[in-house]
């Protein structure tokens, strides 16, 4: 009971360290001068500049269009990976695997993006174009690092499955790609949804391998912002990741609660099944 | 099920389309633009929206519709990596002078063809034949601008204001501000003593450093664009900048604070200047956007949005832009030097050689360990 107090002033001390820069930069969103330092009053003239800057929307549109075609292709990718893998019977095979998947995911970004970038070149090269970086390569570069990261995901959920469920399903008839969709998936989609969500907001982050893979007239707005560094970075900035942040937390809320529903969903089917397998017995 | 197929075929289906749509535009013509960021009016708060305005000026003139791929850089060396790996192609950019040296030393730009940028003539002699393009043939100057040094005149007494000296005063111990970055911070010392910026001889640098170090225990912290807030909100006290920059805090800061400035005797001057890179692949279209920029509307936002000087007579001599910038700025931002030329070429940043970048990289390491 003596700790209770003191546990409560450390858990408020994290989430003040947490929540205290986004904060400042909420409340400054709204000043009506450009300093950091004083709050000379409540305007929303920066939101209202923002919605008119063409080049910073066309980065938002850049980052999302990269942040959604990249994780859902990613996703796909990475669960039809996460199943092959499932499904190899050599264990040192399927260790190696697992270990070579994972190696994006621990190497430095600055050395994912550099090499990508050179690979790109190359490429380029070789097929004589003037210019080797575009949407394209951006998007595999994205694919590229948030692949590991969904397959990390699923693959669990495939081990945490009653391997003898897709095996019945079978019994009673259906064609093993019937199989997979109708009790493989459901029984892997949180997984699934966590790996989308994942390579989603490592997309929407991302600067480093944005920064070496960016071509011609896209760049994303993470570049943008960096590049306002020279001179100061207009409290417009500050409006859009105000934005961004209530957003991304609209998004994980949902994200959540869909998430309790699915598992207690699942739960109630098994204890179902659980039950009719009683009754039967 | 059948929602996460669709969802997937969706996916598959979208990047197809995005992919396809790369190859398609054969009506309008494309410009790539690489440029600082926030180095150009962008119709922000107002203002003149340059890169618009030009596409727009374009379609009446050609008959021809064009888009402006704009995009930005934060540092000379971020655009040189960029271009020389050649993954990119650029077909304006805006180095700095040193750069634009290093540039035509390794053949990465092209001479531009003056006919198609009539404009040039509002560049004043004094601000052609600069050393980093002698014979006037790759670069039309876009801004320039001097360092001075910045002070809050709540703290510092206007006696000690007037030299480098100001910088390495005891009295404002823990109020000082340093560059972050190399160059800049050994080249406050280097003009404090006298001695020469571009200078490959190590005891040069050993001097500067030496120099740096007996600041060292004065300095609040070294920063970059961090000074902004700093000065505004009167954390700190002293800070040398760009002129232009000056402006940006006074109109930001606290009640409490009274920024001056002044210019120290020998200082640093900066110009950069719109370049063609040899891997251009509109180059006629580059030279009518170069030109478009000088002209008088898009040039005048563009020096009142950047708060820099401009080298182009259209503005310091248009009087309404006078009046907007204000008498203070219009001293502070051309200041009456008797041979600009002269000083330009005596005091500015040269390309240094890899040895002496080096060592210089070495040095500032040692400065900021210890």
């Amino acid at each position: 009971m003596k700790m209770k107090p003191l546990s409560k002033v450390y858990t408020a001390l994290v989430l003040l360290f947490l929540f205290a820069p986004i904060l400042i930069l909420l409340v400054f969103s709204f000043n009506q001068s450009k300093s950091l330092s004083v709050f000379s009053g409540f305007t929303l003239y920066w939101y209202r500049e923002l919605f008119r800057d063409a080049e910073t929307l066309k980065a938002v549109r850049n980052t999302l269009l990269l942040a959604v075609s990249s994780s859902l292709l990613a996703t796909a990718m990475g669960t039809a990976a996460a199943v092959g893998i499932h499904r190899l019977r050599s264990k040192y095979l399927r260790a190696a695997l697992d270990t070579v998947t994972n190696i994006p995911m621990i190497n430095p970004d600055i050395i994912t993006g550099i090499s990508l970038m050179l690979m790109f070149v190359f490429v380029g090269r070789l097929f004589g174009a003037a210019t080797s970086l575009n949407f394209a390569t951006m998007l595999i570069a994205h694919i590229t690092f948030s692949l590991p990261y969904v397959i990390l995901q699923v693959l669990p959920k495939l081990q945490q499955m009653d391997k003898a469920l897709p095996e019945a399903a079978m019994d009673l008839g259906c064609t093993p790609l019937r199989a997979f969709w109708k009790v493989e998936i459901p029984e892997i989609l949180p997984g699934v949804l966590t790996g989308l969500i994942m390579a989603f907001t490592l997309s929407l982050d991302d600067f480093v391998i944005s920064y070496f893979t960016a071509g011609n007239g896209f760049q994303t707005l993470p570049i943008r912002i960096y590049n306002m560094t020279k001179k100061t970075v207009t409290p417009k900035m500050y409006a859009l990741a105000t934005i961004i942040f209530f957003v991304i937390l609209a998004l994980l809320l949902i994200s959540n609660l869909s998430d309790d529903d699915t598992d207690r969903k699942l739960k109630a089917a098994r204890e179902k099944r659980k039950a009719k397998r009683a009754a039967a017995g | 099920m059948k929602k996460l197929t669709a969802l997937l075929l969706a996916a598959v289906l979208l990047c197809a389309v995005l992919l396809s749509g790369c190859g398609g535009k054969t009506e309008t013509l494309t410009l790539n633009v690489y440029n600082w960021g926030e180095y150009i009016s962008d119709g922000s708060e107002g203002s003149f929206d340059t890169v618009r305005e030009f596409e727009k000026w374009y379609a009446e003139a050609y008959k021809q519709s064009i888009h402006v791929n704009y995009d930005t850089y934060a540092s000379n060396e971020d655009m040189y990596n960029k271009l020389s790996t050649g993954a990119v192609s650029y077909d304006v950019v805006v180095p700095s002078d040193y750069m634009i040296a290093r540039m035509i030393s390794e053949d990465m730009l092209q001479p531009l063809n003056f006919d198609n940028i009539p404009n040039y003539r509002y560049i004043s002699d004094q601000f052609r034949s600069l050393y980093y393009d002698p014979e006037n043939l790759y670069s039309v100057p876009y801004t320039y601008g001097v360092i001075g040094i910045i002070y809050n005149a709540n703290v510092v007494d206007e006696a000690d204001a007037g030299g480098w000296d100001l910088m390495w005063n005891r009295a404002y111990a823990g109020n000082i501000l340093q560059f972050n970055n190399s160059r800049d911070a050994f080249g406050t010392a280097q003009y404090k003593l006298g001695l020469d910026v571009n200078s490959s001889d190590p005891a040069v640098w050993d001097q500067a450093l030496a120099e740096l170090k007996a600041q060292a225990p004065l300095v609040k912290s070294y920063v970059m664009d961090e000074i902004y807030n700093m000065m505004e909100s009167g954390e700190a006290a002293i800070g040398a900048y760009y002129a232009g920059d000056y402006f940006t805090m006074l109109d930001n800061q606290s009640e409490n604070v009274d920024l001056r400035f002044y210019y120290p005797e020998r200082t640093n001057y900066f110009f950069d200047a719109m370049c063609i890179p040899k891997s251009a692949q509109h180059k006629e279209l580059a030279e009518i956007f170069i030109n478009y920029m000088l002209s008088e509307e898009p040039a005048i936002a563009n020096a009142e949005y950047i708060c820099y000087a401009s080298p182009n007579s259209l503005v310091y001599e248009n009087a309404d832009y006078a009046d907007e910038m204000g008498e203070e700025a219009m001293e502070i931002l051309y200041p009456e030097l008797e041979d600009f030329t002269a000083l330009y070429n005596e005091y500015a940043y040269r390309n240094l050689d890899q040895a002496t970048l080096d060592y210089l990289n070495t040095l500032w390491e040692a400065l900021k360990i210890s």
